[in-house]
């Protein structure tokens, strides 16, 4: 090490003393106010209200606290927000994997098509999401008469909860895997196919290992929404206590009833999760930001 | 087996309620599940749904299957009956028009009344901010509405157009208008906006025992509006279900000297007298109005002075300007 950096200060002896990035040409007060600036605004915006869901979760003291997750009712929709959660993220795997692949790998008429209707979720407000099955599964939906004749219970009941659910996050993963796929293109599997791959293997040995990362990314973003998605859900839950309540739905209840620590803990805990979500993507980003960047290079 | 067994014998009810019927519900259903298992030997479940009023009516119209609605105001079970799930006259078929408690709209101001306010005519003085829901959207702001509209009218020389003058003079002191009476009562006693709320005698045994009984001090006017809590079967869904008998024993209840005192201990008034009586300290004698009565019903009332381009949207109008 000293032996190669005393080389180079012998090879090099007009190296400047301090580093600057040509780039920035702006004044020393201009950077630091900038810097300022976005620092408070993170702060006023971001961290502060996350700081005071846990500071009111907890001011009745750790007691208190995990005694707000000893109600039956809670914990009923910390259940439901798992199940719902438990079927959305898989449903939205393979289709997510489906669509990309099938974006990227093929050219077909109406492709474009498919990738405007991929984003529909992103730009319906999440009430009209609701309002659509409301609309064709309730009462005086098209469908719904039909159902309720066969006793099966759509919107107001648990399936409705999942449907809406499904619906919110279906672009997570497709609109993550799209782009990446995009730049990967279609050498390496056609490289395996004419090597005597079969389409599973080839799937399964050398794309998959090429977009796993950015798979993983967009499995987290989509179990975020899925667990924190209130508006469509509200709309189709029926709101029955200890049945169709997901634990967004029962914040808003408990803090209607005046029950702050029990609001702000179970918020809390949606807030975990999103802290978690966050430090899993920075982790993957920092652990295996070579593999990403080589993907993501090709 | 048995367990199979037991569970397809066990009813299940679903009382879709409004907001604050909660604490109410918990105690009265405890109450009937063990009336019913000990004159019929049946266990029953009874599940709750609370939403604003009108909320819960339209998920009711939607296929959300409700044996029993309780609401706070009666247009909102018309609306189910209007799609046809139960009887329009509903309110014939229990005892007074359906509805087993009711409660007053009061004022509630801060520690010591600062702004000495003592009837409506203080809330219209310059310099006083009142706390109201929107009427529009809430059921607690349109009950303080037409109090105020009542009484205005009901002064000597007072009329409808006086009446409107008052208003806008009363809309003139509200800051916010909050969505509904829960938003209200944060504004009021947790960011601690204005100098009185205008709301349900319920909510204040709720605020006291929220934020702190000695905060608060409850002023009662001169005259008053009672907001009756109507209850109905709904007989499409109860009929499909099957639980039209346990969903009617459900609603007799309500009338009960058990239901009644249930009632009186959350702070809603009761209808039987004996009981309202009994808790004469809670409840002091009030001066009240209905709407039957003062606006020839609410289908009226609402149509009058909430529809959009009526006096309510005038009023506020003028009082914004």
């Amino acid at each position: 090490m000293t032996l190669s950096h005393s080389q180079s200060a012998q090879t090099l002896p007009f190296e400047p003393l301090m580093q600057r990035n040509a780039a920035i040409t702006e004044a020393r007060w201009v950077r630091a106010t900038l810097t300022a600036i976005a620092i408070l605004f993170l702060a006023g915006f971001l961290l502060l209200p996350l700081l005071s869901v846990f500071v009111t979760a907890l001011s009745k003291g750790i007691g208190a606290y995990f005694a707000s997750f000893g109600s039956a009712e809670t914990q009923a929709a910390i259940k439901l927000t798992l199940l719902a959660a438990g079927i959305a993220v898989p449903a939205n795997l393979v289709f997510g994997l489906s669509a990309a692949w099938a974006i990227t790998k093929f050219e077909f008429r109406g492709k474009q098509f498919l990738m405007t209707l991929i984003d529909l979720p992103f730009s319906v407000s999440p009430v009209v999401a609701g309002l659509i099955y409301i609309l064709v599964f309730g009462a005086q939906g098209w469908a719904g008469p039909w159902f309720s004749a066969h006793d099966i219970k759509v919107v107001f009941a648990v399936p409705g909860i999942v449907l809406a659910t499904i619906f919110v996050t279906f672009p997570f993963i497709a609109r993550e895997l799209i782009p990446l796929m995009q730049e990967l293109g279609t050498d390496d599997e056609q490289a395996a196919l004419s090597l005597g791959a079969s389409g599973w293997q080839t799937f399964w040995h050398v794309t998959l290992p090429n977009i796993k990362w950015g798979l993983l990314y967009g499995v987290l973003l989509c179990n975020a929404r899925a667990m924190g998605e209130f508006g469509a859900v509200s709309v189709v839950s029926g709101h029955i206590r200890g049945l169709t309540n997901t634990m967004p739905l029962h914040i808003e209840i408990l803090y209607n009833d005046y029950q702050f620590v029990p609001a702000f803990a179970v918020a809390s805990l949606l807030a975990l999760l999103a802290l978690i979500t966050l430090a899993a993507k920075s982790l993957l980003e920092w652990r295996f930001a070579d593999q990403l960047a080589a993907t993501r290079r090709h | 087996m048995s367990m199979a067994a037991a569970r397809a014998d066990a009813a299940e009810l679903l009382n879709a309620s409004y907001d604050v019927a909660r604490a109410v519900y918990q105690d009265l259903n405890l109450a009937f599940i063990a009336d019913w298992k000990q004159k019929t030997g049946e266990s029953l479940t009874i599940d709750q749904s609370h939403g604003g009023s009108s909320k819960q009516a339209r998920a009711v119209i939607d296929g959300l299957e409700a044996d029993v609605v309780s609401m706070n105001n009666p247009l909102d079970i018309d609306a189910i009956a209007k799609a046809g799930l139960l009887p329009l006259d509903w309110q014939a078929r229990l005892p007074n028009h359906s509805s087993p408690s009711w409660s007053p709209i009061l004022f509630i101001v801060r520690k010591g009344n600062p702004k000495n306010i003592r009837d409506w005519d203080d809330l219209i003085k310059p310099g006083v901010q009142i706390i109201i829901p929107n009427p529009k959207t809430s059921g607690n702001g349109r009950y303080s509405y037409l109090a105020a509209w009542q009484y205005a009218r009901s002064k000597p020389g007072g009329s409808d157009d006086t009446a409107i003058v008052f208003e806008q003079k009363l809309f003139a002191n509200v800051p916010v208008l909050d969505t509904g009476g829960r938003g209200a009562t944060t504004t009021f006693a947790q960011r601690e906006l204005g100098d009185v709320l205008l709301t349900f005698e319920n909510e204040v045994s709720l605020i006291r025992g929220e934020f702190g009984a000695d905060k608060f001090r409850v002023v009662i006017p001169s005259l008053t509006v009672r907001a009756d809590n109507p209850i109905a079967l709904v007989d499409k869904v109860a009929a499909k279900k099957n639980t039209t008998k346990a969903a009617q024993a459900y609603l007799q209840f309500h009338y009960t000297r058990a239901a009644q005192e249930i009632f009186a201990k959350n702070g809603l008034r009761p209808i039987d007298a004996a009981v309202l009586k009994a808790h004469a300290a809670e409840f002091p004698a009030v001066n009240v109005f209905d709407v039957d009565q003062a606006f020839g019903g609410w289908p009226k009332a609402q149509a009058d002075h909430f529809a959009d381009g009526a006096s309510f949207d005038k009023i506020i109008a003028a009082a914004h300007r």
